[in-house]
This record gives C-alpha cells, structure tokens and sequence, in this order.
C-alpha cells in the first residue's frame, strides 16, 4: 500500500548538467562576465569585510581591441611582456610536440596546458625565487617562464636514463625545487595544504618567502582545499590560493563542483580572507591580481584566494576525448578568448609586436622544442632506457632498511 | 617518570634545543592536550612552538608536510589514532612518498603523535590500534613504546629522523604498566626501573628490539601494552620464554627476532589490533621464512578478535595473560 503522503508536490533530485553536449551548439549565454577595466582595485591593505562584492565580478585588464585598461592595469614594460608571451608560446609548442610524442609511444601519458598558458607564465614572473609555487599538471607555463631546461622535461617525460626524478614518477607530474616548483602527485589537491603549511613555516621562521598553490575547480570538493582554506584563515598563512576554473574536471563541468551556484571566488567568503575572480586567459589580470594578492601576504596580511577563470581548450590527458562529452567546437567559442593571441593582440597594439616577429618566434621555440625531444630521444623513451635499476629502492627512506637491501639484492644489485 | 611525563619530557627537550621543532593539534596548546601529554609547553615554550589547530586531521598533517619541506620538524598530534583515517591520504599519499617521487629534492620530517589502543573504555572510536595499515604502507615508519624510557628515548629520535614517523602511545600505559588484568587499579609506574627517565636528552634507536625478558623454550614478539599482558602470560604459564618488546615495527629489528627464534625454535606473536591482516601475519610470514627449519610447533598468533572494537565487551576482545598464556601452553604442547 502507498504510505500516505501529504498534500504536496513530490520532490525530484537535480542533477546539474552544462549547457551543450555534443551536437549542441556552444552557449556560454549565462556566464556573468565583467567588460574589461570595470572592476575596482582595492588598497592593498583594505578590510576583508570591505571587498566582499569582489568574487562576484571578473577582473579584467585587456579590452577586446587589446589594449590595457582600468584600475588592475600593472603597466609592465615591454620586456615582461614579452618575456610571459614567449613562456605561454612556449608551452604550447612543447605540449603539441610532447602530445605527438605519446601518440608515437615514446611516453605513457601526456597532459596539455592549453588554453591557460597565461596563468603559470604571469605567476612565475610575478613570484620570486626565494617563493614556492604548489603546482597542478597544467601549469607548465611556470617552468618555461623561468627557462627550466626542456631537455630535462623530455628526460622526465620518457622516464629515461636521466629522468630528474629517476624513474619514479608518472610524466609531467615533475619537481623541480630550484625553480620554486613543489613535487606533484597523481591525488588532486593533496599538496593544496602542504602549501599553507610551508607558508605558515615561512612566517614562522620570520622569513619573507610566500606559497602560492593551484587547485583545480574540481578538485574544490575536495576536503583538501576547506581545511587548506582553514588552516589559511585561521593562521593567516602568507599564501596566494588559487582555483584555476578551467570549466571542465575530465568530463565532469563546473556546476558538478557547485560552480552553477555561487563562483569559486566566493568560497573565500566564508572563511574571511579576500576572494578575487579573475579573467584567467588575460595575462595583465593574472600579473595584477598576483601581484596585489602576494603583496598582502608578504605584507602579513594573510592569504588571498584567487578563482583563474579560463577554458581547457584540449583534453583532460592523453586518456581523454572531450568531443564525447561537450560541444566539438565550443573552445573555439570561449567568450574570453585565446591567452596567447590576447597578449600578443596588445603588444601589436602597443606597436610592439608583429606578425612577423610572432611567426618567427614561434618557428624558433618549435626548432628549440625539436632539438631538446632529439637530444632526449638519444637517450631514449619509454623501455628503451631508464635509469639505473638501483634507483628504484633508494629514497624511499633516507636510508634504506633491510627489506630494500635484500630486494635490492635479490636483483643482484 | 610516567608515560605521560616521559614524552612532555621529550618534547619539552626538543623545544628547548631545536627551533625548528614545533608541536600542534587539537587541544595542545593551552590545554596541554586530552591526556596531558603537551601539559605546560605552550606556558613555557610560547604560543609559537606549540598551539592549537582546527579538528582537521588532513589539513593538520598536510600543513605538517608543508613545514617539514620547508625545512622545520613538525610535531603533529592526532588526538587519537582512530581519528587518524581524514589523513590517511595525506600521510600515504604524500608524506610516505614525497622524498621517493621528487628524486630526493623535498621530504617530510615529521612526526605524528597519537594515543592507540583499548583499555580504557573508549568503545570503537578511542581503543583501535592501527598499526598494520601503516607498516604496509612503505615510506613511513612506525613507532611504539612500552615504557617511559623508551618512550622518551624513541620518540627524541623519530623528531630528529629525517622520515615520517607515525608514534603510535599506548595510552593504557600513559598512567602505569599493565598486565591484562582489568579488575586489578591501575598500577603506578613508580618503582619500576623503566621509569627512571633522565631529565635530558638522549634517544632510544629506531629498529632495535628490546629483550625483555630471556627465555630458551619459546619466543614471545610483542610492542605497546601487548609486552605488559605478554609478561603476566609467560609468569602465568610457567613457560621460560624469551620475550621481545620490538619498539618500532618499521623499521623492524629481524635480526633480533631471527636469533631468538632460532634459539628458542618456538615463536609466539601478540597483538591488541584485529588478528585477520595485522601485522602478526607479517611477522609469521617472516619467522616462517627464515627459520622455518629451526621452528618446533607452528606459530601462535594472540590479537584482538575480527570484530569492530566492542565496548561492553572490551575485556573479552582485549588479549589477555590467560590467552597469552595458553597460547604457549600450545606451541609447547602441540595442542
């Protein structure tokens, strides 16, 4: 017998779905964007409590015509400019190439960074040496903005003989100390604490180093990145927090995180520290919201969240086919456009940059990515080389104990 | 010394001589934590060296990780180890391989305080004893005293190990020794001659059993509260057993056990964690494979039953003398 039920409406469950699949055409209509130079910059040092309508906007600097505007301009020289456009030019001629690579079976897995280029270049340039950036897999823009050697990258990649990290790793999943980039591992936000920490270290010790850590939009429902953002609050960590909303966690879309609800920005309301939403394919609003976020933490006043709001313009991995799960042609459609052609647009528009001189670059940072790929190929890819096999039991410990001794052993090493 | 008194005497010891150490965790600080463990160190030391946290076990050790790459050596404590499982990820995921994955360029030198196991009447949620999920996980080492002296000693040398150290306490023995009779008051440390602790500082070294006890007839492994029950077992039995109190099962004294077994050509294992997949399995499979030859009787294993920890029940799921006892009266017997 059906229980009785009061005279209401039953209740249904909802399931949040994006608003194209494929065969739908792209409509980014409900996304809430600022126009470019609208959104106030507060004083640096301003109240929390004064700046909570900022998550709810987009910082924006570069207009559609490419120029510089508004009150978050950083007016950076020419130099830097160019500096971050070759970093992100960079990066993709790397991931095409690497890409490639896997499809050729030389390496087990790849992942892409496109269509974020912009926000690992402007970070790493706006950091310094001394800071440490607790990184995901996709901001490979970091290394090439500070000249990581690519020949060291491709070693890692094929898990060769002189694979930095020895053979221990998955690729790309690197750690590259010296240039201020924390060892990745495969459990997304896991690390996002370690960074608050190590910045709780720093203040501890009385140094002046701060943290800055990616997380992905995703990867925000993870309990990693609440009690992060606790441990931040509640010891003012000198740490610049960010969730890069790249729209797409493998097939998963944002509102499946709650993006449809609120923005990922606004999280940082409840724990009270400054949540600033930020065009993440423009490589001005990256640099200026950076700059204002680490100059609040350096100055003591405790860590910023920063929601990087961009578009995964490639797949998830080397794994993954996202004409399955979205519209074919819907990056092509992103309302916020291409990092690398925004930033070049505005040194055109600056007089600059040239077509020429883009084209030339990128034939020169192609001919570079080739060579480091055949200097590392010499050395060899996946199985056809690999570091010593006595590497694989040491560091495990500082020391190894008995049972790696005889393992080792039992291999005759 | 008490337990208690032994490990603030460590802590107190590092705090005074290592700036880098740091202690944090619920109700540590002002309180000086549920079981007084931290008592008077965030008074004498400052807010600075020993302060509370969130009740976040994850975020606490990874913020513990993020200190040690950064170059401190931090003293987390998880209130207790039942609590431990919210940083389960964070401690296999990420302190047990952060040296391995980055070829050597990060580590975390940490060490993470917790009070294990039953006897107190905590039900399912204070008396589990997690020892076996640890030790499978490489990378991490585990560490467990019996005695105000080796829990000084030890735990002054996990701090200043270079790996991450899980210290498991045996909070039963925080106040007293104990042997496994519960309608006994609970005994003072005082008199005992492992309670004679030095004020200063010294260490006990990770993965050197202790004998505590020599035997010929048959050999007893046991660590935490286990060598107290251990101890009132092999007087109950009457059986001259050799008894071995293993201090830390990662990294594990073999050596000391191979050579006791080999003598003894009888080895029986007590535990208080569940029996099914504990780490008495590993130790059987261990004594099996290398003295298989010597061994007289198969191996006796005394843990906890396969049940979640019962609370009205605790006295019969507790490994007691009795059972110890007649596990030996078994491997002797063939009974």
């Amino acid at each position: 017998m059906e229980p009785s039920l009061p005279n209401r409406a039953r209740l249904s469950l909802h399931i949040p779905e994006p608003p194209g699949r494929p065969g739908d055409l792209p409509d980014f209509t409900t996304l809430r964007l600022s126009a470019a130079g609208e959104v106030d910059r507060p004083p640096m040092d301003a109240s929390e409590p004064s700046m909570r309508e900022l998550p709810y906007r987009l910082i924006r600097v570069l207009d559609d015509g490419g120029a510089a505007v508004g009150p978050w301009n950083p007016h950076l020289p020419v130099e830097t400019l160019v500096h971050g456009l070759r970093a992100m030019m960079l990066t993709r001629a790397f991931d095409d190439r690497l890409f490639r690579a896997h499809r050729q079976g030389k390496t087990s897995f790849y992942m892409k960074s496109t269509g974020e280029e912009a926000i690992g270049a402007a970070q790493s340039l706006v950091l310094g040496a001394g800071d440490m950036c607790f990184p995901t897999y996709r901001v490979l823009s970091w290394l090439m903005a500070r000249d990581y050697p690519l020949v060291e990258l491709c070693n890692q990649i094929f898990s060769n003989a002189r694979d930095p990290l020895k053979g221990r790793q998955l690729p790309i999943l690197y750690s590259a100390r010296d240039y201020g980039f924390y060892s990745l591992s495969g459990n997304v936000g896991s690390r996002f604490g370690h960074a608050v920490g190590w910045a709780m270290a720093s203040a501890y010790r009385g140094d002046d180093k701060i943290a800055l850590a990616y997380i992905g939009e995703g990867t925000t429902a993870e309990g990693d990145f609440h009690e992060a953002l606790t441990f931040a609050s509640v010891y003012r960590a000198p740490a610049v927090l960010c969730v890069t909303n790249n729209q797409w966690a493998i097939s998963s879309f944002s509102g499946i995180a709650g993006g449809q609800e609120t923005t990922f920005a606004a999280k940082a309301l409840a724990y009270g520290i400054p949540g600033l939403r930020v065009d993440g394919n423009d490589f001005l609003a990256i640099w200026a919201a950076t700059a204002w976020a680490a100059e609040r933490a350096r100055s003591n006043l405790g860590s910023t969240l920063i929601e990087l709001f961009t578009y995964r313009a490639s797949g998830h991995s080397t794994s993954d086919d996202p004409t399955k799960y979205r519209p074919s042609d819907e990056p092509a459609h992103w309302p916020l456009g291409d990092p690398v052609e925004r930033l070049k647009q505005h040194l055109v528009a600056l007089g600059a940059w040239s077509d020429d001189r883009h084209e030339a670059l990128a034939l020169e940072l192609d001919a570079a990515v080739r060579a480091a790929v055949r200097e590392a190929e010499q050395v060899g890819t996946l199985g056809k080389s690999k570091p010593d096999l006595r590497e694989m039991f040491e560091g495990v410990f500082k020391e190894p104990d008995w049972r790696l001794v005889e393992q080792r052993r039992e291999l005759g090493l | 010394m008490n337990m208690v008194q032994a490990l603030n005497s460590a802590l107190d010891v590092k705090l005074a001589h290592d700036p880098d150490m740091l202690i944090f965790g619920e109700d540590v600080g002002y309180f000086g934590g549920v079981f007084r463990v931290t008592d008077g160190l965030q008074k004498k030391h400052g807010l600075k060296r020993c302060f509370d946290a969130p009740i976040a076990e994850g975020g606490i050790i990874a913020a513990a990780i993020g200190m040690g790459a950064y170059g401190l050596r931090p003293v987390p404590e998880i209130q207790f180890a039942d609590y431990i499982l919210p940083a389960y990820d964070q401690l296999v995921s990420e302190a047990a391989r952060l040296r391995y994955r980055s070829g050597g360029e990060f580590w975390a030198p940490i060490t993470v305080r917790s009070p294990y196991g039953g006897g107190i009447f905590g039900g399912q949620t204070h008396s589990q004893s997690p020892e076996a999920i640890f030790a499978h996980i490489t990378g991490l080492k585990t560490v467990i005293p019996s005695t105000p002296y080796d829990a000084k000693g030890l735990l002054i040398a996990s701090i200043e190990d270079d790996d991450p150290v899980i210290f498991l306490e045996p909070k039963r023995l925080y106040n007293g020794p104990f042997d496994g009779r519960h309608d006994q008051a609970v005994k003072s440390w005082a008199g005992h001659p492992a309670a004679e602790v030095p004020e200063g500082h010294y260490t006990v070294p990770l993965g050197k059993a202790a004998v505590v006890r020599s035997g010929e007839a048959v050999t007893v492994l046991a660590y935490g509260t286990m060598v107290h029950v251990a101890l009132a077992g092999i007087e109950d039995s009457g059986i001259d057993a050799e008894l071995i109190d293993l201090r830390s099962i990662v990294p594990l004294d073999i050596d000391t056990i191979v050579a006791s077994v080999k003598k003894t050509g009888r080895c029986v294992i007590v535990h208080e964690a569940s029996r099914y997949g504990g780490f008495g399995g590993e130790l059987s499979a261990l004594v099996q494979e290398r003295c298989f030859f010597e061994l007289e009787a198969p191996i006796g294993r005394v843990a906890g039953y396969d049940t979640p920890y019962p609370h009205a029940f605790e006295w019969d799921y507790f490994p007691g003398p009795g059972r110890v006892a007649a596990a030996l009266r078994q491997v002797m017997d063939g009974q």
